[in-house]
């Protein structure tokens, strides 16, 4: 499995990454390395294994009431906003 | 030297009154602001605050109200979040974040008395094993090869927090293992760090990485003091869905219980052809002690162990790029400006990240994508279940491991950086205990023939730290660990 530069670029478009074409060569050639090196995983015989879907070992997952235990701080929520009007986060406009 | 104190000294000190917390507290933030221009281990230093809470806690410690940690001067990793104290997991796309609350683990020190001395340095998003991936700049290893003054790195991702405790900058720190990211910092740095079980410390407000492996640890000069930290940081949280609902032993008695009658697995696995032949030397040593003081040694398989790292680099970059698309630009951190919504993400992104956090996102996301899902992430996920049966069964026979750390002690600065899978291979020794979610302890056992520390690995158990303190507490008491870096501030 090799990526050539039209997959990378489609790989950074769906993680919303910016890249430059420099960048675009020199990520294609480490992911091409690290992916390459994954490979060897398929030596493993992973017939009838149930996957691993998380990190808690033998505890069923908690489920909590759903019910509000937490809100009424919007200032605080938006404390960090890079740029708010109000009570609102502000995005360049979506809709013509 | 108060500064030269281990915790539990300086614990006993306070508890005496032969000196004061401010006064501890004064001659940590002495040695800061003598020692980390060297070392860069704090990105924030919050000596005012420090100080108040110092006060705090000798007008607690006057009226006889001790806690388990009060009025202690700790390093706190920047990836927990602290109330009010910028918090930038080493990104520059959390450059101006400021956190409106307190992670629970932060939240259990300060309940039992802590002070905090400022943020520790830490690879990106913890993502990194060299702090080299540190957008505040690399963090310096206080120790250096005899004869050569050459800069090395502490490890990673908790460089910062391990250069600190090494340094005598704080009594211990704060840290976080997502692969390794307790134990080699510890290792590089001649200290004792131990992540517990998954699920042992909350991970409520701790920037998450990679959620099914991030646990939450702590860093100290020994066994001991890793104890006693670990007993305030743990405790069940509802907040985290993952937090263990059982209740926290007392770490800090599990030290004395010796290891006679134990019986402790060496997996063969761990003996690769390329060791260092001190490290396989002090790995004896190891296993020497510990028959000596009344332990059973044996041979024992862990078959999967070689592909742990290669699962480890499917499982958390695919976690890491589901956790990271909250970094958006828009509802805090840093952004970036765009004509359009999908640019504004692209530029906040492709100019906030570092190198490393854009390769695992990459490789993350392209392991999840349509198509690849199977192959890849699904595999995984049935590899690590492999790795977990490995640990299952060898614990039901043995009660404790040892292995050494890390491959190799510390490297210099700059080095191992010519591509991603040289640097990945420092956690060959680490990552599997992540993967099974088992508790890993390592303890400064050595030198090697440059005079840097070595360490060994204890792995215990689920929820069964006691086992693992009472291992590492005999190895440590046997192999008298008594080497001291070079570079210290005023002892």
């Amino acid at each position: 499995m090799s990526l050539d530069p039209a997959t990378v670029r489609r790989i950074a478009r769906l993680a919303r990454i910016r890249l430059d074409d420099a960048q675009v060569a020199q990520m294609g050639a480490e992911l091409n390395s690290i992916l390459g090196w994954i490979e060897q995983l398929n030596e493993v015989n992973v017939d009838g294994v149930t996957p691993m879907a998380g990190g808690t070992h033998n505890m069923a997952q908690r489920l909590r009431a759903d019910a509000v235990t937490d809100g009424g701080i919007a200032e605080q929520v938006l404390a960090n906003a890079p740029d708010r009007e109000g009570a609102f986060y502000t995005v360049p406009k979506v809709v013509e | 030297m108060l500064t030269d104190l281990t915790l539990a000294e300086a614990r006993a000190g306070l508890r005496a009154g032969r000196f004061s917390s401010r006064e501890l507290t004064q001659a940590f933030l002495d040695a800061i602001a003598v020692l980390n221009p060297k070392l860069n281990a704090f990105i924030t230093v919050t000596g005012e605050a420090a100080l108040a809470q110092a006060d705090a806690a000798d007008v607690a410690l006057a009226r006889g109200e001790q806690r388990n940690l009060t009025g202690i001067p700790l390093a706190i990793k920047d990836l927990f979040c602290t109330k009010g104290v910028r918090t930038t997991a080493g990104s520059r796309i959390l450059a101006p974040f400021i956190p409106p609350y307190e992670s629970t683990v932060t939240a259990n020190l300060l309940r039992d008395g802590a002070v905090f001395l400022g943020k520790a340095n830490l690879d990106e998003f913890a993502m990194g094993s060299s702090n080299m991936a540190s957008a505040y700049g690399a963090v310096t290893n206080p120790w250096t090869r005899r004869g050569d003054n050459r800069a090395l790195v502490p490890g990673g991702s908790s460089g910062g927090s391990a250069a600190a405790v090494a340094g005598r900058l704080a009594l211990g720190a704060t840290a976080t293992d997502t692969g390794g990211s307790i134990r080699q910092p510890a290792s590089f740095c001649g200290i004792a760090g131990i992540k517990p079980t998954y699920g042992r410390c909350s991970r409520w407000g701790v920037v998450a990485f990679a959620s099914s492996l991030d646990q939450a640890g702590p860093l100290a000069r020994t066994v001991e003091d890793c104890a006693i930290m670990l007993g305030s940081m743990a405790g069940f949280d509802a907040k985290d869905s993952t937090s263990a609902d059982l209740p926290v032993p007392d770490f800090a008695a599990a030290c004395a219980r010796g290891v006679k009658g134990l019986r402790i697995g060496v997996p063969r696995e761990y003996r690769s052809d390329g060791m260092a032949p001190e490290i396989e030397a002090l790995w004896t040593q190891g296993l020497d002690w510990l028959r000596a003081e009344g332990a059973e040694i044996v041979d024992v398989s862990l078959p999967h162990t070689k592909y742990g790292l290669a699962t480890y680099y499917i499982v958390a970059p695919a976690e890491a790029s589901s956790n990271l698309a909250r970094y958006d630009g828009v509802r805090f951190g840093a952004r970036s400006q765009g004509r359009d919504l999908i640019e504004l993400y692209e530029k906040t992104r492709g100019e906030g990240f570092g190198d490393e956090v854009k390769r695992r996102v990459l490789i993350g996301t392209y392991v999840l994508s349509a198509g690849y899902y199977d192959a890849y992430y699904l595999r995984a996920q049935k590899v690590r279940a492999l790795i977990l049966q490995d640990f299952t069964e060898v614990f039901q026979r043995v009660d404790a491991l040892l292995t050494p750390t890390t491959p190799t002690a510390a490297f210099a600065q700059g080095e191992r950086m010519d591509d991603p899978i040289t640097m990945y291979l420092n956690d060959i020794f680490t990552v599997p205990a992540n993967m099974s979610g088992s508790p890993g302890l390592s303890v400064p056992a050595g030198l090697d023939a440059h005079g840097l520390p070595l360490g060994l690995q204890v792995l215990g158990r689920h929820f069964d730290e006691e086992t693992v303190f009472a291992v590492g507490a005999a190895l440590e008491r046997a192999a008298g660990f008594s080497a001291r870096p070079g570079m210290l501030a005023g002892v």
